[in-house]
Order: structure tokens, then sequence, then C-alpha cells
């Protein structure tokens, strides 16, 4: 089996239309002036020339999910009396998800620390990402907003892909990272890649010198965030514009935070799972009333300190953030993530 | 030039207010931020073109003390609905107006020049020169001009303390609500089908509310209460459309047409639409426009036995 492959261009639908076949492909494509990831079908236009505008991170963790189903069901003999029926939602099919990038598929390392690689896995994560291949492909420009080199990440940085592609001039050079993404490369349509290896590499290079480098270091950006913790004025100022609400928290490949509300009605009803975010008020809205992050410069301390600061901090030093620039690029009011973290270090 | 202009007011009125809200430059040359001066020398940052689009007015009711802002005409609109509707004590708003003949839709731009990072944005008389890694373009204003634009018809804003510039009269035409009119000939079905399409999209961020400067109800909102529970977090079409149409309700009578909510939302969804639907049925309804004179009421905020402008149906 050859090491690395090479697929030409106009063999990719194909490819496409084989493993569609086989497993369910998520693709990004174009709808309007927005790229999305949706199911792989004949006569799909992919997009394939920019970073999509929502990452795949639904596809594994999906927007609103239904863990389970329940059903309280009477004693028809005594109607005082009823049990429980629960229907779990454990069903996952095998997944390939395509033409991420690979930030994005750093977005699900982020995950697996959390959700994996702990005594109390959760099964809905864990029964999707190991059906799962992530397929990502290289980015040969940066994006608005982006600066992945500056949180120890990079436009080829292959850490989270299966199998990680290259765009040539004629064709992707396609690099596998796991057994999964090997096995991908056993399909007939590949050519030898080794040919086109020092080339991939001298193209990954040279976009990396062009991202954006809003700070030299994050040594010691941790501890000092948390010195900045109760600076009220500091996170008042960079908060002033932010307007709280989700489209950094939704867009972002590496926030993970849920929500859990029962829908009921009559004596059936389901448990669901939803994205939240903690730039939201209710994020933290206690029962009794009390919220201990009453204020928008509260919530956004605690987005740019959970991914700079206490994530990092629990996880051997990893920052939370892909440095995908998304919540830069489609933020209502262009809060800059990594203009904060900037300004926190010069604090 | 218009930028000393807005310098000079923004220094006198400093030592008056507690805060003043402008622009500058935000984190590429084709995005302005908002920006919240405290000092003096912060002014010097202030920036004014046709990237400012942010309708700043829309932190207002959310300040506490003192603050001036830099208001276009189309925002102004916002000051006048919020006095009506008491959510800001006038005395309080040092209004800085500002003469505008159009912004920019920074979607519309990235679209034009194939969503590439951009290294330098000029303006060369009516057009905007982009400069990417791929080369340069330059773009007429009016091709990447959001809806608002193209039928303004407040180039100076209605309420003003400091005006930045000579007033301006609009040179646009009045707006017939053309796109409403010809999207309403679609079928039931059809724009069911639209609306089901682009709202399958929605991800619930609520950027299109919370950059709502009429909704006021933002932490209490039905979209995420339990009681009243009119929407579930089930990520389907149903409860995103039942999201947006109250969203759309709710502004009845109270949307200036800032189109905000459409400009923010990250995945593209025509929210504007519903809004001017509805701003269209309270003009031919009731021949009323939202936000244009302080001492109107809004129609959905009185009752009356008998509607001056609609005709009772025989019984």
């Amino acid at each position: 089996m050859a090491d690395t492959g090479f697929l030409p261009k106009e063999k990719l639908n194909t490819l496409l239309e084989a493993l569609s076949k086989k497993l369910q492909v998520f693709v990004p494509v174009l709808e309007g002036d927005v790229v999305l990831f949706r199911r792989f079908a004949s006569g799909v236009t992919l997009c394939l020339t920019r970073p999509a505008n929502l990452p795949p991170k639904g596809i594994l963790f999906p927007q609103s999910e239904t863990l389970f189903n329940f059903n309280f069901k009477k004693d028809p003999e005594d109607l005082k009396k009823s049990s429980l029926e629960l229907k779990e939602n454990l069903d996952f099919v095998p997944t390939i998800i395509f033409g991420g990038r690979p930030c994005d598929a750093q977005g699900f390392r982020i995950y697996d620390r959390v959700y994996l690689e702990t005594d109390t896995a959760d099964p809905y994560y864990k029964g999707r990402r190991e059906k799962t291949t992530i397929i990502t492909l290289t980015c040969n420009a940066p994006s608005p907003g982006c600066f992945c080199t500056s949180v120890g990440r990079g436009p080829a940085e292959s850490d989270g892909s299966d199998l990680m592609m290259t765009e040539m001039e004629k064709g992707y050079f396609f690099e596998p990272m796991t057994e999964k993404g090997e096995e991908i490369l056993k399909d007939s349509l590949f050519e030898d890649g080794s040919a086109y290896k020092q080339q991939a590499q001298k193209a990954h290079e040279k976009v990396s010198a062009l991202v954006k480098k809003p700070f030299a270091t994050l040594e010691g950006t941790p501890e000092k965030l948390l010195s900045l913790f109760d600076n009220n004025q500091f996170w008042e100022g960079e908060a002033a514009k932010c307007i709280s609400c989700g489209a950094c928290t939704y867009l972002c490949p590496t926030c993970y935070c849920f929500n859990i509300t029962d829908e009921e009605v009559g004596n059936t009803g389901e448990r669901i799972r939803s994205w939240d975010a903690c730039m939201f008020f209710h994020f933290t809205l206690e029962a009794s009333s009390h919220n201990p992050r009453q204020n928008k410069h509260q919530r956004l301390k605690n987005r740019v300190g959970h991914k700079f600061s206490y994530y990092p901090k629990k996880y051997n030093g990893v920052i939370a953030c892909c440095g995908c620039g998304r919540c830069i690029r489609y933020c209502p009011m262009s809060v800059d993530i990594s203009g904060i973290v900037a300004h926190a270090q010069g604090a | 030039m218009t930028i000393e202009k807005l310098k000079e007011a923004a220094r006198k009125i400093l030592p008056e207010v507690d805060v003043v809200i402008g622009y500058r430059q935000g984190f590429d040359p084709l995005h302005a931020t908002p920006y919240f001066m405290t000092k003096p020398e912060q002014v010097d940052q202030l920036i004014w073109n046709s990237l400012c689009v942010q309708n700043l007015c829309s932190y207002l009711p959310f300040l506490k003390g003192k603050v001036g802002v830099i208001v276009k005409g189309c925002d102004s609109r916002t000051i006048v609905q919020y006095m009506q509707e008491k959510l800001i004590v006038r005395e309080n708003v040092k209004v800085i107006g500002v003469p505008c003949l159009r912004v920019i839709s920074v979607k519309k731009v990235l679209a034009a020049i194939n969503q590439q990072s951009v290294k330098e944005v000029t303006f060369e008389g009516e057009n905007i020169v982009v400069k990417t890694p791929e080369g340069q373009k330059t773009i007429p204003l009016a091709d990447v001009a959001p809806r608002k634009c193209v039928t303004c018809q407040l180039a100076t804003p209605l309420q003003y303390d400091v005006l930045a510039g000579e007033g301006i009269q609009s040179n646009k035409p009045q707006d017939t609500f053309e796109e409403t009119k010809e999207f309403e000939k679609l079928s039931l079905e059809e724009r069911r089908a639209y609306w089901e399409k682009e709202f399958d999209r929605c991800i619930r961020c609520y950027a299109c509310r919370n950059a709502c400067p009429m909704c006021i109800c933002q932490d209490k909102c039905i979209a995420e209460s339990r009681d009243p529970h009119w929407t579930s977090q089930r990520a389907n079409v149903t409860e995103k459309f039942m999201f947006h149409m109250i969203h759309g309700l709710h502004l009845a009578g109270r949307c200036i047409s800032c189109e905000e909510c459409e400009r923010v939302c990250p995945m593209d969804i025509p929210v504007a639409k519903i809004k001017k639907k509805i701003s269209m049925d309270l003009k031919e309804l009731f021949g009323y426009e939202a936000g244009m004179n302080p001492d109107d009421t809004p129609p959905m905020y009185v009752f009356k036995v008998e509607e001056a402008t609609i005709e009772e149906h025989e019984l």
C-alpha cells in the first residue's frame, strides 16, 4: 500500500460517489453565499475554495438531538401507578466528513478531551466519533481573521484529521494520519502520491508564513488572563461593542456547551440536548433567578478565559481555540478574540 | 472633511458624557467596528466612511449615564422610536449626526471579490477599490449598497444635537416595496418552500435579535423561555420559523428598517424581508412609518374601536 495518494481533480466526484454508496458523506456546498456541510448526493456542487461558514461540528455534535424518548405508562389495574419506558437513541451511521479544514478537525480534538478521554465518556459523541472518518483539505490561503499559527496550529496541522489532502495543480495529494485514513486510500482510484510530497510540504510552509500573527507567544497567557479575572474595567472595555449573541460560539469548531430540555406532551416526551452558548444571559441563570454572569462582559470574559486559560490549565496547556477566525469574520460587531488576547497580554 | 468635523464634535462632547460611540477600523481593511471612546486621545482613531455600517444606537437602552453617539440618517429613526417608547432619556444622549448617502454591504463586497482576504480598501469617487492577494477590484458603491440605501430618504439624520457637516438631501427614489410585492405574487406553497429553505440554515444564534435595536426584551425572549413555552430547543424548521415570525410580528409598527438583523446573520438568511413585509402592511393599514416622529404612538400601542384608515367589514 502506498504511504500517500494522488487523485486527479476530475476523479474527485467519482471518489465521493463511490464512498457515498457505502456510508454517509458530508461535503461543503454553496447555498446562496454560504458554505455549509450537506449530505453528498449526485449533482451536489462542492465548494472547496474557502472554509465553510459553519464548521462540520454539528455532524458529531448536533445542534439539537434527542437523547432518549420517555413514556409514562399507566397501570390499567391501578391508575395511581405508572411505569417508565425509555428508548435510547444510540444508532449511529458510518460517516465521512470530507473537505473540512484542518482547524475544523482540530475542533473535534478539543471535544475529545471533554467527551471521550474521561471516565464518563459521552455515548452520543463517542458513538458518532468512532464511526466517523475526517478528510481535511489544507488551506492554500489564509481567510479573513484567521490566526491558526498563533495558537500553535497551522494551515496543514494534522491533529484530528484521518486523511489530509492538499490541492495541487492537477489534483489532490493525500496523506493518511490514521488507520481510518489509510483505509480510504486503499481505493483503486488513487495513484501513488510520493512524487508530490515535497511540493505539498513547500505549499504548506508558504501558506503558514502568510497567516496573521496577532501575538508572538501564548506563554504565560493562561495565568495572565486569570490575574485579570477581577479587572472589570478591562473586560467592560473589551466587551463594550459585543451584543452578546451566540454567533461566535455556534460558529466555533471548539465550543461544545449544551443545554438539556425535556419536551413533554401528555405522558410521552423526549429529552433534547441542544447547543448552548456562554454568551447568552440564560446560560448561567440559576433557578433562584440569581445570575453569576449578569453582564455581557462577564460572559465574554468566560469565552476568552475558557479557550485561553481554563481549558489549557486543565488539559496540559492545550489552547481551546484553533484560530479558524470564524468568530471574528462573522461577528456582527467585529469583536476580535485574537485582539482581546493580545490586549490581555499587554494589560 | 466629515471626519475632521466628527472628531471635533466628539472631542467637544466627550467632557459632557461618559462615553462617545463611533467607529474605528476593525480586524481587516474591509471591516469597521464600533468604538467606545472615553478619553480625548482615543478620538484620533475615529473613522468615517462607507464601511461604518453598524447601527450604534442599539447600545443606548443598555447604557447608563450620558452617552454621545454618531448617528446616520437611517439610524436616527432608532432614536425617534426610542423616544416614542421611552427607552432613552433624550437629554442623556448627545446625538452627533452625520450626513450619509450610502454605506456598503460587506457581504456584497465579499461576494464580488470571491470571499478573499482583503489587503487594502480605498474609495475613489463613487467606487470602492479593494485590494486582495489576487489583485485589485474597483466596484461601484451602488452595486454593493445594502437594500436600505437604495431607497434611503434620510441622508441627513432626523435627530441630532450636532451635525458633522452640511445637511444633504436624499437623491434616492421613494421605497415602493417592489421586492415585497413581487415576492407576494408567488403562491403560498412557493413562499413556504422559500422560507423553509432559508430558515433551514438558521443556527439560532440570535444575532438578528441581539443586533435589533427594537428587540429590547433580549434576556427574556420567547426563543429561550420555558414559561411561557412557545418554542422548544429542537433545531427544526418549525421552531426556527416560529422564532423569526415572532421577531417580525413584535416589530410591527416598531421596525425602523435599519436591516441590522439581515446584515448580521452569519448564515445569510434574508430576514429583513419579513420585517419589510410587515412595514409595508403597517403603511397600508395605518398610513404609519415607525421612527419618523417622536410624538407619534405606534399603532399597536393603542386600541381604537374604529381605525381611521381601515374599512370595517359589514357584519
